[in-house]
């Protein structure tokens, strides 16, 4: 524990640094940490995923010394002729073992998921499907856990690691070795593995990983890849370049122990040729694998899961869900300025409500002259239609007048007299029609 | 021909046939015509130019990042001639790249079968020909290697689906190429698991039994089918083990001799298909594959004309005939492409 902290020349976010005159013992914080988290146990939980009899349950087993999948003889499994339905589609299970193993009072509650059926069908387009939805299951239960309002316990089941075995042909990746990494490589922590990898000679081992990367790379899959930051010491650097360097890891796992040559007991697998040992670093890349998985990149996986994988998940998928970035919830809370704009709103808001008042009222007002311009001009039509029904009754009237008696005889004056009073009579209803009619 | 010992006024002399059918065949050579079925990576090129001891064929594997994946299974035969001790054979390999490389593998058997039937279909019309050959050119196919996984719990559905269609095709014998990743305990497993589901599916590999055998050939057979599938591993480096060289891979913990017999099958493998059962090889797929083609062909042939006759008496059309026949070889043995099914 250093005694003064010295002062950094530059200042990150923005805070003045302060040189301390003496010990104060923040720097204890990690311990108290460590010890929280060591009482709290971890979780993790790792999935395998390949092709059947590439050795996934040995390796697992092999990793933890321990038991966690029953042995897999070739006595004991299910009788001839059950795996394959008819056309060929075994359908990809889900199966899931869990342990709490502890060690140095470090509690472990590790989950191992296995995907029995991926890959053995004759049509394997669609068999990294059920596996992507069970990663994307555990996202949404997480998510689901964290808006709950009481969020004291939260269960992480999200995986945090996937060993993709790859069958040591020699050659390249296969298509649905490619097809799997490209569809689950940005949901999970991808390691990929060359499983039985006792087949090949080292030199082929090194070709193989050689191509292997260059298929990775050529797809753009992203693979985890142990990192290191610059507050790491030299060593830890070091080692972190060694074990990256030899990514995708070549590797034999083994329930079994052998005897070796001076008599001690490891495990490995007895041929006639030799004997290979589990744990030796010249014969495979099996301790770099555990170093990377269990001892030194653990919390980076699980952290990565968290950080990263999830808030990608979480992101997209609450935007597709209709969610709107907000960012009015970032600012700080300002009474004041938080009056101000209300009314400044409110006077705003007010301004609209007269402006629209005032528009409705015109329009009304226009509405109205307009009805009214069109009945007074109808009016006058029919004034002037009237006036012409008029003016022609009357010369019927003169004519009819002519026909009976030319000049002004006392009979035909009242004829006359009583055409006009007619016509005068018709003039006056008419009026008061119209004046009637006006309004 | 050296005189016989028992050269007397009794002896007739018939038994110097054999003699005279070797010469006759030294003289003419013969065909071998092989196909490999299998994965790629599974070690068939590596294996059968380990078996015949000299580079035939170069893996069709995807090597380059950007080399595409096959979409379907490709046929490459490739031909030569070896020669030893004055015997010459036309070696014919039929490699069979893409087979299984991609994610839906559904028919990925469907080019491996027409060939094989395409073989058998190109001899019948050559025997039909009014002038025909005096030695026929024969490219049918006298093995199949099929390339299993190791590791795996028996036979995958692929496996099963079309080893039932090579079986009635061609002679098929069971392989497991890489075996060195097996322990003897695993092979021996593997082995009897494969067995057990090679009869539950009715799948019949050579060598099949005969009413011809004799006591001993009962006991070759047996002691072959004992070993079936073959678990070998192929090498084409030579290196060196206890001062011999011999073919074989160097592990950071081994060394594997490939002749070894406790090591793999390979010696086995070899002897069996090239040393005493390579003549049956040949003779089986014409009595029996061949005979057995030919037979179809030609009852559809006959079945297609009554049709066609009994149409063309009750002056319809031809009736659409319930099987795609091939088009029938007419008397003139004149035999255009048969069409053949998976």
């Amino acid at each position: 524990m250093r005694g003064n902290t010295s002062m950094q020349t530059t200042g990150a976010s923005g805070a003045t640094k302060k040189k301390m005159n003496g010990y104060v013992g923040f720097s204890n914080y990690p311990n108290q940490e460590h010890r929280r988290s060591i009482k709290r146990g971890f979780n993790f939980t790792l999935m395998v995923a390949g092709e059947s009899g590439l050795g996934k349950s040995t390796l697992i087993n092999t990793l933890f010394e321990s038991k966690v999948y029953p042995a897999k003889d070739e006595n004991s499994h299910a009788a001839v002729g059950t795996p394959s339905a008819p056309g060929g589609t075994k359908t990809v299970e889900i199966t899931s073992v869990s342990a709490e193993i502890v060690e140095n009072n470090v509690k472990l509650r590790l989950s191992v998921v296995d995907t029995p059926g991926f890959g053995d069908s004759i049509n394997n387009e669609q068999a990294w499907q059920p596996i992507l939805e069970n990663i994307e299951s555990r996202f949404d239960a997480y998510l689901a856990q964290e808006n709950r309002v009481n969020r004291s316990k939260i269960v992480d089941n999200r995986v945090n690691a996937l060993l993709y075995f790859i069958k040591p042909t020699g050659h390249a990746l296969r298509a649905i070795d490619i097809e799997f990494m490209k569809n689950l490589h940005n949901k999970v922590n991808l390691i990929p593995v060359i499983a039985r990898a006792d087949t090949l000679t080292a030199r082929e081992v090194e070709q193989f990983k050689a191509r292997v990367l260059a298929d990775i790379n050529f797809h753009g899959i992203q693979i985890f890849r142990p990192v290191s930051d610059q507050f790491d010491d030299p060593d830890t650097i070091a080692d972190n370049k060694a074990i990256a360097g030899k990514i995708p890891f070549a590797v034999v796992g083994s329930e079994r122990f052998v005897e070796r040559a001076d008599g001690t007991r490891v495990r490995g697998r007895q041929y006639p040729w030799g004997v290979i040992e589990v744990e030796n670093e010249a014969h495979n890349d099996f301790v770099s694998l555990r170093q990377m998985l269990l001892r030194t990149h653990m919390e980076e996986l699980r952290d990565a899961t968290d950080v990263s994988l999830y808030e990608t998940y979480r992101t997209q998928k609450l935007l597709a869900l209709g969610h709107v970035q907000d960012n009015t919830v970032f600012r700080e809370f300002n009474p004041r300025q938080q009056a101000e704009e209300e009314e400044r709103v409110h006077g705003a808001k007010m301004q609209k409500l007269e402006a629209e008042m005032a528009a409705v009222f015109k329009q009304k007002v226009q509405e109205k002259e307009g009805k009214l311009r069109q009945s007074e001009e109808e009016l006058h039509t029919r004034h002037k239609d009237m006036k012409a029904v008029l003016e022609r009754q009357r010369a019927e009237l003169e004519d009819k007048k002519r026909r009976l008696g030319i000049s002004d005889t006392p009979h035909a004056m009242p004829v006359h007299t009583l055409a006009a009073q007619d016509v005068a009579q018709q003039q006056a209803q008419s009026k008061d029609k119209k004046k009637r009619g006006f309004f | 021909m050296s005189a016989s010992p028992n050269d007397t006024q009794d002896y007739v002399g018939f038994d110097t046939i054999t003699q005279q059918m070797e010469r006759k065949f030294l003289k003419r050579g013969f065909n071998f015509n092989v196909i490999l079925v299998g994965e790629s990576g599974m070690g068939k090129s590596t294996l059968i130019n380990s078996i015949f001891a000299s580079h035939l064929i170069d893996t069709q594997g995807r090597r380059a990042a950007q080399e595409v994946i096959r979409k379907t299974t490709e046929i490459s035969p490739v031909t030569q001639t070896l020669e030893e001790n004055g015997v010459r054979v036309k070696l014919t390999i039929v490699d069979t790249p893409g087979y299984s490389d991609q994610c839906n593998n559904e028919g990925c058997w469907i080019p491996v079968i027409k060939y094989i039937k395409d073989q058998h279909a190109a001899y019948l019309e050559r025997e039909l020909k009014p002038l025909r050959d005096r030695v026929i050119v024969d490219t049918r196919i006298h093995a199949c290697l099929y390339f299993l996984n190791p590791g795996s719990r028996g036979l995958r559905p692929l496996d099963v689906e079309v080893l039932k269609r090579l079986t009635e095709v061609t002679n098929v014998i069971p392989i497991i190429a890489k075996s060195d990743s097996m322990t003897i305990e695993e092979r021996t497993a593997f082995k009897r698991r494969i067995k057990e589901e090679l009869a539950f599916h009715r799948i019949v590999v050579f060598p099949y039994p005969s009413d011809e055998d004799t006591e001993e050939d009962r006991v070759l057979n047996a002691s072959i089918r004992e070993l079936i599938p073959f678990a070998v591993v192929g090498s084409e480096e030579v290196i060196e083990v206890n001062g011999k060289l011999v073919r074989g891979r160097r592990h950071g913990w081994g060394v594997i001799n490939i002749f070894d017999e406790s090591h793999s099958d390979f010696v086995h493998l070899r002897n069996f298909m090239l040393r005493t059962h390579l003549s049956d090889l040949v003779e089986v797929t014409a009595q029996r594959h061949y005979e057995q083609f030919r037979t179809s062909q030609l009852r559809q042939i006959k079945e297609l004309r009554a049709q066609q006759a009994a149409a063309a008496a009750t002056g319809g059309a031809p009736p659409m005939p319930s099987q795609a026949p091939p088009q029938a070889p007419m008397a003139s043995g004149v035999m255009h492409q048969p069409m053949t099914q998976a």
